[in-house]
Order: structure tokens, then sequence, then C-alpha cells
């Protein structure tokens, strides 16, 4: 029974998804349930001069019309939960409804309730907004000019916050023998679930109760921010996140939206569904990205890196969203050294205001940037030099011995074997080989390139106190309660959120292990706030490394209870009792034991418990963390350009990653195929366009460039294991690795690739366009299309 | 607006509903009929998480009205089969882990069925291909890859659509 950890084990969760009994938002029916529908504006900038809603008002089916004047005072602000310290941090109130003012393409100005779900969208026909049109301020750049239109009047040069960390004097950089110095746009991109965001309110005039049923990621936070936002006791306000259809960080955020549908259910004390369309989806959910990070980065000609300094200057949207802020600041700024020991960095950044959505957390949020940058440098300066980019990272790693390693903006890393997933990812490709071929095809015309991206990433929200220090308003431990029934079955309780990562699955085996009993005795429940006494949810790859921490020391609780209650069964003291695969023994007594079952019975029926020992086995524990984990590992791309097309062809993708204890090698390499084709869907397709204007030109798939099966080759995967010291299960977080390595890879291969046109930078996405134009033009106008 | 009465054969079963002519098959389903396995990822006809079966075709039914398919046969992911009883795309996607979140799921399995008509033994290229019409962001395609090759030699076998679901 033993040893579930570590087995590639089919998914528990599946068949009831694979048979249509899963429970999304929009399967809840609700008797008497209304339908909102909310008009967004369609300009990017505008005075709300009037709003009339007489005929809207006279429609068949219509309940209710609310606009921004009417919820003034009944609903607060929508906080910013991420208040970066020492940043000057300006956050502009944002208000569920824009009130004499939209700021952005999206911005909700009118909520509207109707019986029928089609019936709503007509309302929103019928209404008349009179807009007086505003000048944009759209990229940040632009937008921090003096002369730029202001998002809010009194925020100057439209400035959120400007962050620091770290010093490097102009002297490091200016008197070093080798610098290189670029510029990068990580573009805007949509984490674009399949699943669009929900929201459905049902209040109970009985006893005061609201219930929320959202999209959420993090069912607690959303207790939290929207108790206060509607003015309603935490244990009054119960949200549940029902089957969830992908996050990807879209869904961490805490929107206007949600607050206005529970309104709405208390108001009418009647259940409201919200469901968000695909389009709405694009113009009002949360963005990820947007940021033009300048690096340069110094070393010596023989190949030794010595300073690093970078700015950001990141477009944070027309209001700062729930974790927004903390996305180019601390996640970010403090890991753009990546794996290398590089002595001395800075970082500053300047979160921006502009008349676009807002920005927020993306898979990732902020490594896949930091690793973009230091791992294009990297390649980079290895050229600028004339070695080989293995041999230049290898010379630059933080060494294997000095792990836990202090970084030079005083991160501390749990644990590191650069060099380990880089020789396994070198051998699965043949690295000697494949370059000897390079070189033949590039005689004969060809153009292929190999790229690299060895990627170390912070992870596993993490120490709380560390949390307070850099201003997130929260903490980000875990709490997990094990409850043995008289049957010997359990029933765990998770404040982790699950959004399609198998949780269940993989904490089963975990729980398994441990008690020692089969996997089908194990339920979960997540993501029911009423079920669930506190918790903080899953992003940032944080629930196995502390929701899994949580769980297993509650284990440890439950066998310690269980192990007096067998000692006085067994006449023997505690000391005496072994417990291995869910029997209590006495050691080196044969016959002498109890099972799991046995106890969870005696504990239960309570007829014969021991002195002091309370009836019932049931545990919880609160799992804080003392440090972040750190994941880490190479990816190797090997792609193709067509001279002819512009088209890339990507031909291989070899990712070797660490983290820590697999618990599940399935699951795992499932979240490293998924991660990586989101992070090569942003190096390729991808991209939130705007116009000028500020119009929104990628509001649907069908111009916005969603990966697909076709545009992949198989990726050859494979796990080194170096475990972490700070979680009982040595484990360290995987959702984002693939993400957060696969972006530069991929870049570094293409820029390799056009390496014969003297190219040393393309912007992202890579569409087949702008390759062709750097052909045509022998590489001239590489860096400006 | 008026109403019109839709009848159908769904997954073996007759129903009716009356529904407003401008109403989706997709929603017909869903609210109407109330089979929720059937999904809506885009309102666009881009993603295919929509996808079911009419008269033996796979469509997506955010493209159909619902009045357009009356008197016609549909299969939806409830009618391939049970928890237990999977049919073997089911049972081929859960062996393969060709899902996460679940969603696009039960679209991306009927896309699946629709391909494995026309091709028995697909490549793994035409697989890739043959999902064109389907959007996943949770698998990166890999083991859903996997579980379509999975799933044409375990149907070869049985070569049969309908299970007993719903
Ligand atoms: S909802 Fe029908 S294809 Fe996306
Ligand atoms: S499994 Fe989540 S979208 Fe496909």
């Amino acid at each position: 029974m033993a040893n579930k950890v570590g087995a590639r084990i089919k998914r528990k969760e599946d068949p009831r998804l694979l048979t249509g009994n899963g429970y999304f938002s929009d399967d809840i029916q609700l008797p008497g349930m209304l339908h909102a529908a909310i008009l967004r504006s369609p300009h990017a900038h505008a005075m709300i001069k009037s709003i009339n809603v007489e005929k809207a008002l006279e429609a068949p089916g219509v309940v209710a019309i609310y606009t921004g004047k009417d919820l003034e005072g009944k609903i607060g602000r929508i906080p910013s939960s991420w208040l970066i310290p020492g940043s000057n941090l300006k956050e502009a109130p944002q208000y569920p409804l824009a009130i004499d003012r939209v700021r952005y393409v999206g911005d909700g100005v009118v909520l509207v309730i109707a019986e029928d779900r089609y019936g709503v969208r007509d309302v929103l026909d019928l209404i008349e907004v009179d807009y007086e049109l505003l000048p944009v301020s759209v990229r940040q750049k632009e937008a921090m000019q003096g002369n730029a239109p202001l998002v809010h009047d009194d925020i100057e040069n439209n400035i959120a916050f400007h962050w620091k960390a770290g010093e490097v004097p102009d002297e490091e950089i200016e008197n070093a023998e080798v610098v290189v110095r670029e510029s990068f746009n990580v573009q805007r991109v949509a984490p674009s679930p399949i699943e669009t965001r929900a929201a459905i309110g049902q209040y109970n005039p009985g006893n005061g109760e609201l219930t929320l049923w959202c999209t959420s990621q993090n069912p607690h936070i959303h207790r939290m921010v929207l108790s206060e936002v509607l003015n309603i006791s935490e244990a009054k306000l119960r949200v549940i996140a029902p089957d969830i259809g992908g996050g990807f960080g879209g869904k961490i955020g805490v929107y206007p939206d949600e607050a206005l549908i529970g309104y709405a259910a208390r108001d009418l004390k009647q259940p409201v569904k919200w469901i968000e369309e695909r389009n709405e989806h694009f113009s009002a959910a949360n963005h990820g990205r947007d940021e033009i990070i300048d690096v340069e980065l110094a070393g010596t000609r023989d190949g030794k890196l010595t300073a690093i300094r970078v700015k950001n200057t990141a477009n944070m949207g027309a209001y700062l969203s729930t974790f927004g802020p903390g996305v180019p600041t601390i996640d970010f700024g403090l890991m753009i050294t990546g794996a290398y020991d590089i002595p001395k960095a800075a970082c500053e950044t300047f979160g921006v205001y502009t008349n676009t959505t807002p920005t927020d957390a993306y898979r990732g949020a902020g490594k896949p940037e930091s690793t973009y940058q230091i791992e294009r440098m990297i390649d980079l300066f290895a050229r600028e030099i004339g070695m080989d980019p293995v041999e230049f990272r290898r010379k630059n790693f933080a060494k294997k011995e000095d792990f836990p390693y202090t970084n030079a903006q005083g991160l501390v890393y749990d644990s590191g074997d650069y060099e380990k997933p880089l020789n396994k990812a070198l051998e699965i490709l043949d690295y000697k080989k494949l370059r000897a071929e390079q070189e033949a095809l590039r005689k004969e015309g060809k153009l292929i390139g190999i790229g690299f991206s060895t990627y170390v990433e912070l992870c596993g929200f993490g120490p709380s106190a560390v949390a307070g220090a850099i201003g997130f308003q929260g903490g980000v431990w875990e709490n997990a309660t094990i409850r043995v029934h008289p049957s010997g079955k359990v029933t765990v309780f998770s404040g982790t959120s699950p959004h399609g990562q198998g949780h269940n699955t993989t904490f089963s085996q975990v729980v398994s292990d441990k008690l020692g009993i089969p996997l089908e005795d194990i339920e979960f429940v997540f993501s029911d706030t009423k079920a669930v006494s506190m918790g903080w949810g899953t992003y940032g790859s944080r629930s196995v490394a502390v929701g899994g921490g949580a769980i297993s020391i509650a284990a440890d609780r439950i066998i310690e209870k269980a192990k007096k209650i067998a000692a006085h069964e067994l006449e023997t003291s505690v000391e005496d009792i072994d417990f291995e695969d869910g029997v209590f023994k006495i050691s080196g007594v044969p016959g002498m034991e109890r099972k799991f079952v046995d106890i969870a019975k005696s504990a239960n029926y309570a007829w014969n418990l021991p002195e002091g020992v309370e009836p019932a086995l049931e545990a919880q524990a609160f799992f804080d963390p003392e440090n972040f984990v750190y994941p880490f590992g190479t990816h190797i791309v090997v792609a193709e350009v067509d001279k002819d097309t512009g088209q890339i062809e990507l031909k291989r993708y070899v990712a070797v990653d660490d983290v820590g204890r697999v618990i599940n090698p399935l699951t795992s390499e499932g979240q490293v195929h998924g991660g990586i084709a989101q992070g090569v869907g942003q190096a390729m397709w991808e991209g939130i366009v705007y116009s000028d204007q500020g119009q929104l030109l990628s509001g649907s798939f069908m111009d916005y460039t969603m990966p697909k099966a076709r545009f992949f080759p198989t990726i050859e995967t494979a796990f080194t294991e170096t475990l972490s010291p700070v979680n009982q299960l040595g484990a360290k977080g995987i959702g984002e690795t693939g993400t957060t390595a696969s972006i530069a890879a991929v870049m570094n291969a293409v820029v390799d690739a056009l390496q014969p046109y003297g190219v040393t930078d393309v912007e992202m996405p890579l569409t087949p366009e702008k390759i062709w134009n750097i052909i045509q033009t022998g590489g001239e106008n590489n860096d400006t299309i | 607006m008026e109403e019109v009465n839709v009848t159908v054969k769904i997954n073996g079963k007759e129903r009716s509903a009356k529904v407003e002519p401008r109403m989706l098959l997709t929603h017909f389903i869903r609210d109407g009929l109330s089979l929720t396995g059937t999904h809506i990822g885009c309102d666009t006809s881009q993603c295919g998480s929509c996808s079911v079966m009419v008269d033996g075709h796979v469509v997506k039914s955010c493209t159909l009205l619902a009045v357009q398919v009356d008197g016609s046969e549909i299969i939806t992911v409830e009618g391939l089969g049970t928890v237990e009883n999977l049919h073997p795309m089911q049972k081929a996607f859960w062996e393969e882990h060709g899902l996460q979140c679940g969603y696009c799921t039960p679209g991306v399995m009927m896309a699946a069925i629709g391909l494995l008509q026309e091709n028995p033994e697909p490549s793994d290229e035409e697989i890739r291909e043959g999902l064109e019409g389907v959007i996943c962001r949770c698998t990166g395609y890999q083991f859903i890859v996997s579980a379509v090759k999975h799933a044409a030699k375990l149907m070869a076998a049985e070569n049969q659509v309908v299970g007993e679901g719903r």
C-alpha cells in the first residue's frame, strides 16, 4: 500500500468529468433564478454625461437596472491586495460600476437583471449612454511622459508606483570589460481559460446568509475582500468555487462583477446568475504581462558575470488589480539574476496606469518575464564573447555547494543543483551531434536554431511574515483538516482550491502513504468557505508545497493520537507502538496490533479511551513554511525558420524539470505540457492588441491566436529530484515551470536560427510576417517591427 | 417572442421543449434539456467545447439553432458512457490523462469520435490536424493526442458510439 507518492496514478476526478457530471458555474440552476448582464464601455476613456434607462426599464422581463450612481455608498470600492511598501503606491479608487468616467474598453457601466438569459442581453441594447470622449493613454512609456493624458486626474504622470531593489553604481557597468544592453517587450496576453468567469448569488433573507458561487482560484480571499466590499460578516458570506474550467491567474483577482452579483442577489432577494461571454472576457477579465524590460548585463571577457541592472516599465491598466502590483516588482525584480551567481543586481520598476484592462498575475507571474530577460541576455553575452551558451551558463550558475544560496537581491534559494537537469537535457538532445547537424544544414541554407532556458523560479507562497513585509494584504500559510470517520474512511478539508491540477489525486497519494489506507477511502473537500475554515487558494505553484505540507502535518497529528489509543488498547506505552502500512504494532511482539480502521472506530465510539484523550479522530494543521521553494530546470528548443514564408516550426522540445519530490509523474507531466503550451503561445502567437485610441483589436478567439494541437511537436519531458528542505514532502511547485522556461527557450532558438542575418533580438510574438520581413531586409529590421 | 416546439431524440430518448426560435442548440441542450455536460467556451465557433453529434455528424452546437435540429438524433457526452461503464473514448482519456480542468473535454471527445469515424487509424500528425476545431488551454494537447490514439485501438474493437448514458 505504501509508496503511492511517486507513482503514476490515474486521476480520481476524471470519471466524473468525462461523463458530463462536472458541476461548473453555468450548470447551477436555482429556483427563481434571474440573469444578469453588464453594459460595458465601448470607449477607452470618456466622461459619462448621462445614462438613459427609461426604455430599458419597460422591456419585458426586466427586474432591475443599476448604474454606478445608484450603487454609490452601497458597495465599497474594489481594493488591490498587494500594496508594495516603499513604492509610493497610489491606488486609484475602483468602484463596481463607473460613476462618471470610464477608463477602459470593458469598464462596467450599467448592471441589468432580467428574467431571461437572452432577454437580459436585449435590454442592454435599449440603454442609452451619452459619452464625451477624452484623450487616451495606452502604452506605458508614453503614458509616463509629462504631457500624456491622465487616467486618474490626481495621479501625476500616470505613475501608480515606483519601486527599487538593489543597487548597481554606474561605474560597475561603465567600467566593465563587456556590457550587453537590450530592451524586451513582453507583450500583453490573455490567460484565457476555456470556461469564462461567472458568478451566481443567492441570498437567504431568513438568516441573512449570502452564498456566492464564483469562478475563483481562492474563495477565501474572495470572501475576505467581498465581505468588506459588500459590508457583510464573513460568517454570513459563503463563497463556493464549484468545478472551475481553468484559471491560470485569470481567476485569482476579486472583480467588480462578483461584488455586483452578490449585491443584486441580496438586494432583490432572488438568485442572480452572471455568465461572462468570451468577448467580455477579453475586455473585462484581467490580462497578463505587458512589460517593457530594459537590461544591462556586465561581465568579464572570459565570461564571468559581475552585475545586472534592469528597468521594468509595467502597464497596470486602468486600475490596480488584486495581485497586480506584486508581479513586476517582487515576483519579477527579485528574480532578475535567474540561476546565476551575479554579485550585483538592481531592479527598478514603474507601474503605470493606462486606459486599458487591468493586468494581474498570469501563469508564472513575473518569473516568465524575469527568466525571459536573463536567459535572452545570457545568450547575447555568450555570443558577444564568443563562448558556447552552455559553457557560459555553467560558468555562471550558482554552485551546488552554495545552497541554500542567497541571490544578490537577498532571496534565499532553498535547494538546487542546476547542472543536473542541464546535463540530462543535453543528453536527451545529443547536443554535440545536433550542433554539428546545425552547421551542416546552415551550409545548405537552412535556418535551424537551438535555444536554451535554464530557469529557477520563486514558488510556493510562502512565509506569511514575508508576505507582510512585501505588502501583501493577507497571509500565505495553508490549512488542512483530516476527519477520520468511524468506518476508517477519511475526509480531508484543504484551503487550496484546484481548477484542473488534480489535487484530489496527488493529495490522496500523500494521505494514503501517511495513513496506510487505500486511495478510494480518501475524499477531499476544497473551495467552500463554509466547509473549509480558512485557506489562501491555488496560485503561484503553492498547493503541494504549502497545502501538501499542511496535509502531511495533519496526518502526523492523526497518527500521534491514534497511537495513544492503540497503546491503551494493547496495554503498552506509546513509545512501544510502531505504525506502518496502516497497522499499529507493538514492536517485536507479533500479533499485538490494531489496524487503522480499528482505531478509527474506537476513537469515534469512545467506549474505552485512554485518560485525557478526547473522542473522535480529527486533526487540523496550519502550515506556514519558513521559506519559498525554488524549482529549476533546463528546457531546450530546436526550431526551424522557413526562409520563404517566415513560418517557424518547432522541431524538438526537451524539458527537464526539477520540482523536488514528484508526487505523481503523470499529472506532473501534464502540468509541464500545459505550461509549455502557454509559454510557447506567448512567444509565437498570442497577443492582446490595442489601437492607439485604446480600442481592443483582439476581442475573440478569431483574432487572438490560441495555440492548437498541430502547433506543437511531441514534448520530451524528464525530471531530476532535488528535494526542498522547507516542507515535509520535499516538494517544490510545478504548475508554472513550463511557462517560465519556455518563452526564453523558443526565443533563443529563433534568434539562433536567424544568426546568419546578424539578428540579436526579435519581438514577441513571432509572427511569420515579422520573421519574413527580417529575412527580406537581411536582418536590418529585426528590432523595430 | 413566440415559442416553438422542438422535438429531438437525444441519447436515445425522445425529448421535447418549447423554445424561442433564436435559441442556440447548445442552450437548448444545457438549459432546456438539463444536459450540462456540453459546454460553451467561446461564442464564436472556435473552441469546440460545445461539440455534439447530430444525425451522425459532429457539429458545434453553438453554431446551430435548436429549431434547425427538430426531428434529429443527437448524442452528447452524457450519451457516451457512465462512470461505471465508460465509453472507450472516455476510458482512453482517463488512462492517458487527456484532461485537466475537464471543461473542454466533452467537446474534445466528441470531435475525436468524429475524427475516428473518418479515419479509424490516424497518425499523431493526423490527430493533431484533426483537432483543428478544438481549443484546450490546460493540457498542451500531448496527452489528448495519446488518448485519441489509444481510443482508436479500443474503439476498433467495439465500433459503436452510444453507450448507456443518460
Ligand atoms: S462554444 Fe461552440 S465552438 Fe466554442
Ligand atoms: S482540460 Fe481544461 S481546457 Fe481542456
